[in-house]
């Protein structure tokens, strides 16, 4: 989704990425290489450190030491105005759903109401635009979010978890517009421990333990051969310690 | 207990008769309060707003203060506008002493701290709630401060609406710098003040049910507008 004559954000590489603390190391020396067109699930236990991961890739919290460079730029403003963040538990605006859709695109300068329409019509929510955005359902929030994040027109997509504690249906929802978003040139990363919505999703599997990042494969060599222990254990549903 | 009915008998009589000096007090008392408060919300949401939403050295004593200040002896106040505003004050040439335009200014001063602190807490802890989407937006600063105040403002209007009760209900301020002027700066608590101090009782006792109801009657207002509105916003 990059615009023409500017250059892609891509490649990601990170370098010694290490967030610490109170003296507690949460990310621990992560050498990461993200390249263009896959869809990226990055998976773990709780407590593996994915979400902050996630958040240091956005730029939302500082390394303590390390970096985070796109396309060999460090992580800056500039960079993360052309990303967005989906959060496992959606942030609405108390306003309308349709208020929710023009407050970003007013940020853009662009707050058409057709466009919005367009928007809330992709996750299915136009009939839902005068509603207060609180009353949703919370699938029905997390596809605002979502709607609201691809109303920017990131060239990489974040999503924390956005199906966690949601109905099949809801989470089938939620893939269908992250697969449509991939497909159309969207860089997905995406945060689940939920192994079926990975084998659905996933291009390529980032598995963290601890705070380490264990593996980085193709998805079809992570579910078919994975190689660290920590990965065996957690895809044969072992508890992992 | 003969006061009390005699002061209710006198407070509808006087509304209901429609005089036109107690109207004119009422009148005068809500423009100089509802004008101060206006005032304050235009100074004091956006300083609130800054405190809520910016980390800078010295932010804590600077919240410190902001919470003493809410708590300003009116009479102080009152006596530290007196001498601005007097003809040997740094304000004198301004003629403001003695005129509605000192009042508001005291009460101002008054209320400002409140209204800010108030909205500081309020807006912080929305502010708590946004902060990671509206980063990860890259929100500017200023549309980051105008959409907390929008979506907060059902809580504000009870922030102004303390910062209002405070103000109808102050007298040592206004009185010291309006003087209590008849026709010119008299106001409800002034007036029951003056009533009081010449032992008519139920008429000071009449006033003070006036100025209750009035109370009463812009809560309930801002109460209902805000059951009203609110259930379409779902806040």
């Amino acid at each position: 989704m990059s615009e023409p004559g500017r250059s892609s954000l891509l490649p990601l590489h990170t370098k010694g990425l290490t967030l610490e603390y109170d003296g507690a190391r949460y990310i621990n020396a992560i050498d990461l290489t993200l390249q263009t067109e896959t869809l990226t699930v990055v998976m773990g236990p709780n407590g593996a450190g994915k979400s902050l991961l996630l958040r240091l890739l956005h730029g939302l919290i500082p390394p303590t030491t390390g970096q985070v460079c796109w396309n060999g730029v460090a992580m800056s403003d500039a960079i993360r105005q052309r990303q967005a963040m989906v959060f496992q538990r959606p942030v609405l605006l108390r306003r309308s759903v349709a208020a929710n859709i023009d407050f970003v695109l007013g940020l853009k300068g662009e707050a058409k109401r057709d466009r919005r329409d367009e928007i809330l019509d992709n996750v299915g929510l136009l009939d839902f635009a005068r509603q207060p955005a609180r009353s949703l359902s919370v699938g029905e929030q997390q596809r605002l979010a979502l709607a609201r994040a691809l109303a920017t027109e990131p060239e990489v997509l974040f999503l924390d978890e956005p199906t966690a504690s949601l109905d099949p249906a809801s989470v089938l929802a939620i893939e269908q517009i992250v697969t449509r978003a991939h497909q159309n040139g969207t860089r997905i990363i995406f945060v689940t421990h939920d192994i079926g919505q990975a084998k659905r999703l996933a291009d390529e599997v980032v598995f963290l333990h601890r705070g380490e990042l264990k593996e980085h494969s193709s998805a079809s060599t992570f579910f078919s051969a994975p190689t660290s222990e920590a990965a065996k254990a957690y895809l044969e549903g072992r508890i992992l310690l | 207990m003969q006061d009390f009915s005699q002061a209710f008998v006198l407070a509808f009589e006087s509304v209901f008769s429609g005089d036109a000096d107690l109207i004119e007090i009422i009148v005068l008392s809500l423009r100089v309060s509802l004008t101060a408060m206006v005032v304050s919300c235009v100074l004091g949401l956006p300083i609130g707003a800054i405190l809520a939403i910016t980390r800078f050295p010295g932010r804590g004593p600077a919240l410190v203060v902001l919470n003493a200040l809410m708590g300003l002896p009116p009479v102080v106040v009152g006596l530290i506008v007196y001498l601005h505003l007097s003809r040997a004050g740094p304000m004198g040439s301004f003629g403001l002493l003695y005129t509605p335009t000192a009042m508001i200014i005291a009460q101002v001063i008054l209320i400002m701290p409140i209204i800010a602190a108030l909205s500081r807490q309020v807006l912080e802890d929305l502010n708590n709630e946004y902060a990671e989407q509206f980063r990860s937006l890259s929100v500017p600063r200023h549309a980051a401060i105008r959409a907390l105040i929008w979506d907060a403002r059902f809580s504000l209007m009870t922030v102004a609406l303390a910062g209002f009760g405070r103000a109808i209900a102050e007298v040592g301020a206004v009185i010291i710098v309006g003087g209590n002027i008849d026709h010119l700066t008299r106001v409800m608590t002034t007036a029951i003040a003056l009533e009081t101090s010449k032992g008519d009782l139920p008429l000071a006792l009449a006033l003070g049910l006036v100025l209750l109801a009035i109370a009463f009657a812009v809560n309930a207002a801002v109460m209902s507008l805000r059951l009203t509105t609110g259930r379409y916003a779902n806040v």
